[in-house]
């Protein structure tokens, strides 16, 4: 029979469809994993709801635990709110060493514009803090587009929620 | 979850619906690149939005998201007004889009006091994405607010807010658009 610990370290093999480089457990949309005989139940709490890889994520969760030998229940929890301070500390490193800028820690209250255009951001190929904010949106739905003036490259940004 | 509450999560799953295939029409001819982007991924998640509301009533109704969003005749939808255009001006685009955040930010905040779980946590979840577009909404607000044009748009529009129950014939073409895929769709054919 399967443990709690084979499932999840099962699901930190699975990449982020659209990230690969960070796995489903790094980003933190695991809430729980329950083992009851060959019955796997795993509470998922989806990143942002327009986004197209959240099918591809259930559905690789349930084929991963299949694999073991379980019958999975992948549980969308709608009473929970992911929020990118979810993303593990070596996820957001991860992010990092690829590009992203990891999200800034979510405070309080939502984030502001004078948050967004004033705090500081360091750019991932360069580390300088000379960067602006280009555009709130980007490419999918959780990245904002930042460009950096010391190295003059365009670079993408994980939006904290 | 009560008629009235999946009544009024109907009610704001068709604006998000609605308005969602409205702003992806800038796709590709905005006035600026990032706008482009901007609206294409607000267009995104107003969809998102709407398919995790339809997804919660349909589980009451013992129906789909896709019935709920697709299958019901245009004068069944709850959507108001002034989603429903077909407003290819940036002014009249920008205040549409201003006049709607700021109604849209009211009920989400009423919604998250929600007594159930999954209605307020929802409204939560939903209201996090929609910070950014309020955001947006503001960076133009703020650029236009001195141009008559827009003046006059936020004006004229404003009325086409609180307006539900009679729809225009943009909102039947659309939904012509919207579902000719899907009605085209021999019986018993799963995509």
């Amino acid at each position: 029979m399967v443990t709690e610990a084979e499932v999840w370290d099962a699901l930190a093999e699975i990449p982020d469809p659209e990230i690969p480089i960070i796995s489903l457990v790094d980003l933190g949309v695991v809430r729980e994993v329950a083992v009851e005989d060959s019955h796997v139940r795993v509470d998922f709490t989806p990143t942002f709801l327009g986004c197209p890889a959240l099918e591809v994520m259930r559905d690789a969760m349930a084929e991963r635990i299949r694999e073991l030998g379980a019958e999975p229940d992948i549980n969308v929890c709608l009473d929970d709110t992911w929020s990118t301070d979810r993303i593990t500390a070596s996820g957001r490193e991860k992010l990092r060493a690829s590009g992203f800028a990891p999200p800034s820690p979510r405070r309080a209250t939502a984030p502001t514009l004078v948050q967004l255009q004033s705090s500081v951001h360091r750019c991932p190929y360069c580390g300088s803090t000379e960067t602006r904010l280009e555009n709130i949106f980007g490419p999918t739905p959780c990245r904002s587009l930042r460009y950096c003036t010391s190295c003059k490259q365009p670079f993408e940004q994980f939006k904290t929620i | 979850m009560n008629e009235q509450e999946a009544r009024s999560l109907l009610e704001i799953a068709d604006d998000e619906l609605i308005l969602g295939w409205r702003d992806s029409e800038w796709t590709g001819i905005a006035p600026l690149l990032e706008e482009d982007v901007a609206f294409s991924s607000i267009a995104q998640n107003e969809i998102g939005h709407a398919r995790a509301l339809y997804e919660l009533v349909a589980r009451e109704r013992g129906a789909t998201a896709d019935e709920l969003a697709f299958d019901r005749s245009p004068d069944e939808y709850r959507c108001a007004r002034l989603v429903e255009l077909r407003l290819l001006d940036w002014e009249k685009t920008i205040a549409r889009h201003v006049l709607y955040e700021e109604a849209d930010a009211a009920r989400l905040e009423r919604l998250k006091q929600s007594d159930n779980p999954e209605v307020a946590g929802l409204a939560a979840k939903i209201d996090r994405e929609e910070a950014y577009h309020r955001m947006h909404a503001q960076i133009w607000h703020e650029r236009l607010q001195g141009e008559s044009r827009y003046v006059a748009a936020l004006e004229e529009l404003r009325p086409l807010l609180e307006e539900r129950g009679a729809h225009g014939p943009e909102l039947t073409e659309l939904w012509e658009e919207m579902t000719m895929v899907r009605r085209s769709q021999p019986a018993g054919t799963a995509w």
